[in-house]
């Protein structure tokens, strides 16, 4: 069985770096579109400023709904106190403001943005017996193609998973080459498991590289574990490979394939948080976000990427994942067809 | 590994095993049976109760137009495709995964995988079975050693027959499936191919052919089953088949040839434009013909054929 399984994998390799069109694209489409996006959102969106904003207690005043009223502020809910300290000190958001008796702010020192949104904080509250208390954090900004970076580098995994293994199959399967195969004692088994492990050794490398050339050109940021990132994106590349496989199953033409792997692959580009954040969003697309294995995976990575995290922070995603991954593949095994 | 000269003590096996069952003798020649055998796709019963028997070391045909039902029967047999009804018993014994290591298939249709070689791909293939032929004589063989490391999507159309033939082969096969082998073939190539498959034949195979060119058929196979709409009209060794149905030979002539045709014997028929007349005896049917008044300028004089044969049985040619 193994000698059977190597021979395909073998042989889907040099399919793969052969096809020069194909590897050029999965090389530099993703640092391309680093630059584009960063420079597409170089721009100042119309809200100024984004203000976090956590209630603990009844507030004590009215004057924060005065603030709470200001136009061209982003007021974005949060629940956790420390997220949201770590997120003022990023840069990514201008100050958080912590309601109670007396309330609290939160700015970064080296934020101009923070100094701005102060002073209109302080005018609303104008003068009163207890004033917002004032807390100072510090910390480097982060920037957007910082922020960019572990969801374009799982988008390009989505899509290498996606069309590397579940268009390719389903053209096999149209053009002949799966009933070639079926004539042989290789099994449904070791033809589907050799595709999951040639698809993952294409992306580690692929990844390596593009991760490689990425940093060269961006310098980007990576504060955590590349043992934590390394497992974060095999269980996402394991898990998506095997989404692609279930839909490779009973497919005949590459037409349908298309179809439908555009069908599950744009709503997860556009709601997974690979080009922007989905705090603030409708609470709809938010939880819709959830069922998305991208989603998981791009957190998980810009956790450890820019916030630091280890393993163990983000041991439910990979442990998600990999669950994910479990079902897929015993649900491509029942369905998949040779012909 | 195994060499070519392997084949040959390959077939001494089979004679022996042959011995060794004698007590049962259907069993031990016939290496192949179909039994019954019904396929159908909506509306269209492709198969229609079809049985035969495939005996050991000889080359069996199943000749027939296209739409016949041949290569859906292929694919029944060759396990690809399940019957409806009926059964296939290889050795006597349903299809297992001893089948699948002692056969060799080449499709009338096939894809390989992109950006391989023909080496690469040989090799990919041999990794699949236990028992392997020795890839060196594998390409003596099969005539591929000028461009064992070519890109298989660079090959003509005779040399990537000649790959997919290699590929059926490549296990040292006791039966070997050749669904169409060389349809799409200029004629050089197609006798070419032809010479191939005898020297499998000599190797001691089982060889199960499909075909709808009627002198593929009588030169390669030992005894043919002609199909149509699904079913055997006749089967038996060709030559014994066109003895059985025809005189010894045929005349044939333009119909311009002969002023009136109202005059023509019952023994001589007239259609598409030509007289012809099946007779034991040219000498006297030319002499009648004369007699006739015919212009014998472009007479033509032949062997029936097994495309005569179908167009007897069944009304229409093998190439409709």
């Amino acid at each position: 069985m193994r000698q059977r399984i190597l021979a395909v994998i073998r042989a889907r390799l040099r399919e793969f770096y052969r096809d020069k069109a194909s590897l050029m694209w999965n090389l530099a489409m993703p640092i391309l579109i680093i630059f584009g996006f960063a420079f597409i959102f170089s721009d100042k969106p119309d809200d100024l400023f984004k203000v976090g904003i956590l209630t603990q207690e009844a507030a004590g005043d009215t004057q924060h709904t005065t603030f709470l009223a200001t136009r061209y502020i982003k007021f974005i809910p949060v629940t956790k106190l420390d997220e949201a300290v770590t997120k003022v000190q990023r840069h990514q958001l201008d100050m958080l403001l912590v309601l109670g008796a007396p309330p609290r702010y939160w700015i970064n020192q080296h934020s101009a943005n923070g100094y701005m949104v102060e002073r209109v904080l302080r005018a609303a509250y104008g003068s009163v017996d207890t004033p917002p208390r004032r807390e100072i954090v510090s910390g480097t900004n982060i920037r957007y193609a910082d922020w960019l970076m572990p969801g374009v580098l799982a988008m390009n995994m989505m899509f290498s998973c996606l069309w590397g293994v579940g268009w390719v199959v389903v053209r096999y399967r149209k053009n002949g080459v799966l009933r070639r195969l079926q004539a042989t004692p290789l099994t449904a088994f070791e033809f589907l498991t050799a595709q999951v492990i040639a698809r993952l050794i294409i992306i580690v490398v692929v990844t390596l590289l593009v991760y490689a050339g990425a940093d060269y050109f961006i310098d980007f940021t990576m504060r955590g574990s590349y043992l934590a990132l390394f497992l974060v994106f095999f269980a996402g590349a394991a898990c998506l490979t095997s989404m692609g496989l279930v839909v490779a199953t009973r497919l005949k033409t590459e037409e349908l394939a298309d179809g439908l792997l555009n069908f599950i692959s744009w709503p997860m580009m556009i709601l997974s948080g690979v080009w922007f954040s989905m705090e603030g969003t409708n609470p709809i697309a938010q939880g819709l976000s959830q069922i998305f294995p991208l989603t998981h995976l791009v957190n998980a990575a810009r956790r450890i990427m820019i916030d630091g995290a280890g393993l163990a922070a983000v041991g439910f995603e990979i442990a998600l994942l990999s669950a994910l991954t479990l079902l897929l593949l015993v649900v491509s095994a029942y369905l998949f067809r040779w012909s | 590994m195994v060499s070519l000269s392997d084949t040959t003590a390959s077939a001494a096996r089979t004679a022996g095993e042959q011995k060794q069952l004698a007590g049962n003798e259907t069993h031990a020649t016939v290496i192949l049976r179909a039994g019954n055998l019904v396929k159908q796709f909506g509306d269209v019963r492709a198969v229609d109760g079809l049985s035969f028997g495939v005996e050991q070391g000889r080359c069996f045909g199943l000749l027939g137009p296209n739409g016949a039902g041949k290569t859906t029967t292929m694919e029944i047999l060759e396990g690809i495709l399940a019957p409806d009804e009926g059964s296939v018993h290889y050795r006597g014994k349903p299809l297992d995964h001893r089948f699948r290591q002692e056969i060799g298939i080449q499709f009338q249709a096939t894809s390989l995988q992109d950006y391989q070689t023909v080496r690469e791909t040989l090799e990919m293939f041999a990794a699949f079975y236990e028992r392997r032929i020795d890839l060196a004589e594998l390409a003596e063989l099969c005539r591929l050693q000028e461009f064992l490391d070519r890109d298989t999507a660079r090959l003509s159309g005779g040399q990537r027959q000649r790959l997919l033939l290699a590929i059926a082969l490549i296990n040292d096969p006791r039966l070997v499936f050749l669904d169409e082998p060389t349809t799409g073939l200029d004629p050089q190539s197609r006798r070419n191919f032809w010479s191939l498959i005898e020297g499998i034949k000599r190797a001691g195979k089982t060889v199960l052919l499909t075909t709808h060119y009627m002198e593929e058929a009588h030169r390669l196979c030992d005894e043919i089953a002609i199909v149509d709409k699904g079913r055997i009209i006749v089967q038996g060794a060709p030559d014994e088949l066109l003895r059985q149905h025809f005189p010894a030979a045929v005349i044939r002539l333009p119909a311009s040839a002969l002023a009136r045709h109202d005059q023509l014997p019952d023994d001589m028929v007239c259609s598409d434009g030509m007289i012809e007349s099946f007779t034991d005896d040219v000498t006297v049917a030319i002499a009648r013909l004369e007699g006739l008044g015919a212009n014998l300028g472009n007479l033509k004089i032949s062997a029936p054929t097994l495309e005569d044969l179908f167009l007897k049985l069944t009304g229409h040619t093998l190439r409709n």
